[in-house]
């Protein structure tokens, strides 16, 4: 019994003193973090004339944000922090962002802003938010449902989304096994014939930005065969959706006599689609290799890592290496960046675990340039050193992890970490 | 402060069930046959190379899991804990939507039924025995126990 009772006892203290420790550093580290960002770009490596700051440590998980013209930044949390799903947050002149409030019980991924109205996600549901003059949310505790019922599995259950020029909304949902195995996960085991979930997940689905209550019958499956997507935006030159989708994990784990550790390391690719409705991607029956620019059978279904699938389905416009976890899509349309960086992708990789036993990648925010809507060149790395140290072993090491992103009014680019709850704020001053 | 006595219940839970275990341990496992079939660096050794095989992928070198992912198998109630459910998960795979010591992860866990006893046996001896976890040594008689329940 003495075991029982000395054991809970510190455990309680730890508990206690952990809270009364956390609201004190958290207090102070707010007031300093303006300050000491400044010196060292906050831990980050950016190009050259570039400056990062952190504007909060929130220790709040946060996944996508919004910025207002207002100073007020919306961020949604992937779950509530105090009953709060989403956290209001006002920037001041210094570069420093307070927390003023915060609304809506449900945990998440998705928020945008459009035509008045803050759209946000929970992973079952859409919810929109009227805005006054001063993008306030007027009613927080009362929103209008826009979408509910969707399916949201265990795995990739979030409902990252964006709307259009023309009043649709588009939703991501994931699908809820890795590669539509028989049994998920399991070494050798083979997909399910046509893969019937596709009919209610693996897709992006289009519904109307103000019409309450849809549900799949009253949406469009848009496109299909994408695994999971976490990034979308739309891009305003050509007038198209694009995503990235989180490409299937585990090619050597459940199939060792075809893929090497290393191969399974790098494939398949992390790739962005140009979506027009009515695409499918191939999942789960191709997987895209970026090293031999195909599209490979799926071992699931019959390949063994060389055999081409289907030609009938889209292509990536590009393809990153394997496993990053691209969490974040912004088509840059701001003018603060050098003139390179407009209409161009930026790219937030959230890391990779699916990598062991080789070393971890991602953790940076990666930029693509585009022309007319099509990638003019190489992708490259933007803004790097989230993870804080140089070698990732496990994801557990990475100090900070990047997730949304954000442009500001002024053109400055938000980025979001759902480890630590960070929010860097990057600006070019040449 | 409702949280705190809810974590706090929690581990007296916990350690009620640790403790009685612990008891249950003496009283119906008795030395003699058990300890003389163990040989406790051979399956520590079988289980670090199975581990590098079936779990690293997803519980990662260091036993941490993925954030969000994939549960940590540091000191981990499920797996300091009782020994039949830690062995339910292996033969039956992990999907439920429950939290782990107040986290949630999403990737499922395929069972690993197909696996020896004595394999199961390994890789859990091997998991309580590291990264940081100091608990009893699993054997292959247990597995096949909880197995042949699971049959019936």
């Amino acid at each position: 019994m003495l075991r029982f009772s000395f054991r809970t006892i510190v455990l309680l203290l730890v508990i206690l003193g952990c809270s009364t420790f956390y609201a004190f550093t958290s207090q102070t580290k707010n007031k300093n973090t303006f300050l000491s960002s400044l010196h060292d770009n906050a831990g980050l490596k950016l190009p050259s004339g570039f400056s990062a700051v952190k504007i909060i440590d929130s220790s709040a998980r946060i996944r996508h944000l919004v910025v207002t013209t207002q100073g007020i930044i919306y961020v949604k949390l992937a779950r509530p922090k105090d009953g709060k799903g989403i956290l209001i947050l006002h920037e001041d002149s210094h570069g420093k962002a307070t927390i003023t409030g915060g609304f809506g019980n449900y945990g998440g991924t998705g928020i945008f802003l459009k035509n008045g109205y803050l759209y946000a996600s929970s992973n079952e549901e859409i919810f929109r938010y009227k805005l006054n003059e001063k993008y306030e949310v007027i009613n927080p505790d009362d929103p209008e449902k826009i979408v509910t019922g969707l399916k949201a599995g265990r795995q990739h259950e979030t409902k990252s989304i964006v709307l259009d020029n023309d009043g649709n909304i588009y939703v991501n949902i994931g699908s809820p096994l890795n590669s539509c195995q028989e049994e998920d996960r399991k070494p050798g085991s083979m997909g399910i014939k046509g893969c019937p979930l596709l009919d209610s997940a693996g897709g992006i689905w289009q519904f109307r930005a103000d019409k309450l209550n849809q549900t799949y019958k009253d949406g469009i499956r848009y496109a299909t065969g994408l695994r999971n997507v976490v990034g979308l935006d739309w891009n305003q030159q050509n007038n198209s959706l694009f995503v990235m989708q989180h490409g299937r994990d585990q090619l050597h784990d459940l199939f060792p006599e075809m893929f090497t550790e290393k191969e399974s390391s790098l494939l398949p690719a992390e790739c962005m689609y140009m979506i027009q409705k009515g695409d499918n991607a191939g999942f789960p029956f191709i997987y895209y290799d970026q090293i031999q620019h195909k599209k490979i059978l799926a071992p699931e279904y019959g390949g063994n890592g060389k055999t081409e699938g289907s030609k009938q389905y889209i292509d990536p416009v590009v393809a990153f290496p394997g496993h990053m976890a691209p969490n974040g899509l912004l088509f840059y349309t701001g003018n603060m960046f050098p003139v390179k960086y407009k209409n161009g992708a930026f790219v937030a990789f959230h890391g990779s675990w699916n990598r062991a036993p080789e070393n971890q990648a991602g953790y940076f925010v990666a930029f693509v340039p585009f022309k007319n809507g099509k990638p003019s060149g190489d992708w490259e790395i933007f803004a790097d050193g989230f993870a804080g140290v140089d070698v990732v072993k496990s994801p557990r090491q990475a100090q900070h992890r990047p997730c949304g992103l954000a442009q500001g009014a002024d053109g400055s680019l938000y980025v979001t970490d759902d480890a630590k709850g960070t929010i860097y704020k990057i600006i070019y001053h040449p | 402060m409702n949280k705190i006595v809810l974590v706090f219940s929690f581990f007296i839970f916990m350690d009620a069930s640790a403790f009685a275990q612990s008891t249950k341990k003496i009283v119906t496992a008795p030395k003699t046959k058990a300890a003389s079939t163990l040989d406790l660096p051979a399956s520590l050794k079988r289980g670090k190379t199975l581990y590098a095989s079936y779990c690293l992928t997803c519980h990662q070198a260091d036993g941490g899991g993925v954030p969000n992912l994939n549960p940590p198998l540091i000191q981990t109630s499920y797996v300091t804990g009782g020994k039949e459910p830690l062995i339910k998960i292996i033969l039956n795979g992990f999907t439920s939507h429950v939290d782990i010591d107040a986290e949630s992860y999403s990737n499922n866990m395929p069972p690993f039924e197909w696996l020896k006893d004595q394999q199961i046996a390994d890789i859990l001896t091997y998991i309580r025995n590291n990264f940081g976890n100091k608990e009893s040594a699993l054997m292959k008689t247990e597995v096949q126990k909880v197995r042949s329940s699971l049959k019936k």
